[in-house]
């Protein structure tokens, strides 16, 4: 291929793009998968918001939660989504990405973006079918600031999964990961439950949580109801995305078939 | 030119030697023959080759590039199929073919006309828009050659292409490959099926347990183990054999006569056949039948090892057993 550095760019990025096809192509492709994922998240903002919603007075809890579920459905998706990778082990993909000649890191990054686009395209089904909770969607500008919190949420989280991914090779391992790592990170968060109201020691292991801040940037966009200023909340999600973004390029690029 | 050049290529996992100090040279357009039994480590040098495992110790040279420090050139000139399938099954053929040509960064135009290639080479073209899960174990196998080839490779990997695959559609794959040869690709190819490696390879190295233990071309190979012989079922044996003293022109060793029938041991039976029917019929001998005896691989095996490389020849559930341990 006779072609300058214009053109060797353009061939790089379309080895990003091609990784992140295919994880758009198997979304599309089975749509029953992804009815079923969003069965949980809509069985805990109707359920739960409206359960739980009766027993906290002086909170509009219907709304408080479209916020948290969104984040929910952002990080358990984003979540599967990376640590996929232990099924491309054992079903044998990882082998034809690894032999081709492309930069793992461009895997790296093909995968966040294709993962990240899924999970925010089933956050949003969930904050559209919020409204029938009653809450509605903010201006322009708030509604672009919203998705691009999404999809910092959702990058970050792919991110994880990829890293873990990386270092573990058995399938059974992945509910480990289900267990000590995805449910504590949606429980111990303000997901639920406002930061104020939480117990003292609650609160301090859910500002530690990197999803809180996420879901409080939403909070803030779409019910001006944030616990912490908009800025830190971006800048936490910014740092978090970077930092796991270096982490699980340096275990991607480690690992083997 | 040689395609592949390695020097004592090992690979130990905890201690334990797959791979034990390979010297192998494979010339340019030569399809070479990896054949043993599971377990004999031919996967095992196939990723070494491929860049997918890390040598121990020891050097490959593929297409004149180091496995170990031009990994990248190395996967650009290659084009490999794995013993398992490496397929997406959620997506279609086309699919499949149009993110590996992205991943060789294959532009656009020359993509597509690459995927009507391959996908017709291997006559699946009215497939291209189905989802792979629903194809059959061998239409997968065909569109990962397919596959394998789309970035017109120089030298292709095939590993076991036809395991686990009926008689019918392997004869249709050795096709494929055969044709591939013709059109001067360079191939290796791993098998534990001694009619495959006879059938198809220009040179094949037996290995087992790791090493090397022989090495040459089919019919050389055979040569060797000596077991090769003739019968002939005619009027006169015993004058057959003088004659077959006197004239000198025939090899032949072990003779043996039962009845009307002489067979001896001869290292070419398909040279000699001629050569012996001329002279029985100067000697007016009439010659009623002709067999020949010709060694198979597995004797070639056999002779080497002293086991039959079929008593090795794991099952699918074994080999599933033997993955899982491994952790794959
Ligand atoms: N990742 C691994 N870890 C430990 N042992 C392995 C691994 N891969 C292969 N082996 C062992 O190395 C030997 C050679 O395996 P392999 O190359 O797959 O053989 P073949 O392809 O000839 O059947 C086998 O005994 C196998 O169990
Ligand atoms: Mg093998």
């Amino acid at each position: 291929m006779k072609c300058g550095g214009v053109c060797s760019v353009a061939i790089e990025l379309d080895k990003i793009y091609a990784v992140w096809l295919r994880e758009f192509k198997r979304f599309t492709n089975s749509k029953g998968r992804m009815v079923g994922s969003l069965g949980m998240p809509l069985l805990f903002m109707f359920a739960l918001g409206s359960g739980i919603g009766s027993l906290m007075p002086g909170l509009n809890y219907n709304l408080f939660i479209v916020p948290g579920i969104v984040g929910m459905t952002l990080l358990f998706n984003s979540m599967f989504s990376g640590v996929s990778i232990i099924w491309d082990r054992e079903f044998g993909f990882l082998k034809e990405m690894l032999v081709a000649p492309t930069d793992r890191l461009n895997i790296v990054l093909g995968r966040i973006l294709g993962g990240a686009t899924t999970s925010v395209l089933q956050g949003l089904i969930i904050l559209l079918l919020g409204t029938f909770m009653g809450m509605s969607l903010p201006a322009a500008p708030q509604f672009l600031l919203t998705v691009l919190v999404m999809a910092l949420i959702a990058a970050s989280f792919v991110a994880v999964g990829i890293a873990f991914a990386s270092v573990i090779r058995e399938v059974e391992t992945f509910q480990l990961v289900m267990n000590f790592v995805i449910m504590p990170l949606f429980f111990l968060s303000n997901a639920l439950f406002p930061l104020d109201k939480m117990p003292d020691w609650l609160r301090v292991i859910a500002s530690l949580n990197p999803l809180s801040y996420g879901i409080d940037a939403m909070r803030d966009l779409l019910l001006n109801a944030g616990a912490y200023p908009l800025m830190l909340d971006l800048s936490v999600l910014f740092a978090f995305f970077a930092v796991v973004t270096v982490i699980a390029s340096y275990l991607f690029g480690k690992t083997s078939i | 030119m040689n395609i592949i050049e390695t020097e004592g290529l090992t690979k130990k996992f905890n201690g334990f030697t797959a791979v034990d100090g390979l010297n192998l040279t494979v010339k340019e357009g030569e399809l070479f023959g990896l054949l043993g039994p599971n377990g004999a480590g031919k996967s095992t040098t196939m990723y070494m080759l491929t860049t997918l495992l890390k040598p121990t110790s020891g050097s490959a040279k593929v297409n004149g590039f180091d496995i170990k420090t031009q990994a990248h050139q190395v996967r650009t000139s290659i084009g490999v199929v794995f013993q398992d399938h490496t397929l997406d099954d959620r997506l279609s053929a086309f699919d499949n073919l149009d993110i590996h040509g992205r991943l060789y960064g294959i532009p656009g135009g020359e993509r597509q006309k690459r995927i009507k290639a391959v996908l017709e080479l291997v006559d699946l073209p009215e497939w291209a828009d189905k989802q792979v899960r629903v194809f059959s174990g061998g239409m997968k196998r065909r569109l990962e050659i397919a596959r394998g080839l789309l970035q017109t490779p120089k030298l292709l990997f095939l590993d076991e292409p036809t395991l686990g695959l009926d008689p019918q559609t392997r004869r249709h794959i050795w096709e494929y490959i055969e044709k591939l040869r013709r059109e001067g690709v360079s191939i290796i190819l791993s098998t534990h099926y001694l009619e495959e490696a006879d059938y198809l390879c220009d040179r094949v190295a037996i290995i087992d347990h790791g090493k090397i233990v022989a090495l040459d071309t089919p019919a050389a190979l055979k040569n060797i183990v000596q077991g090769s012989s003739i019968q002939i079922d005619c009027s006169d044996p015993q004058k057959l054999l003088a004659e077959l003293g006197k004239s000198k022109s025939v090899k032949h060793t072990n003779a043996k006569i039962a009845g009307q029938v002489l067979t001896f041991g001869t290292p070419e039976p398909g040279r000699a056949i001629p050569l012996v029917m001329k002279l029985a019929e100067k000697a007016k001998i009439a010659v009623n039948s002709i067999e020949t005896h010709k060694p198979s691989l597995e004797d070639v095996f056999i002779h080497y090892t002293g086991r039959s490389i079929r008593e090795e020849k794991g099952s699918g559930v074994d080999e599933m057993r033997r993955r899982m341990f491994r952790g794959h």
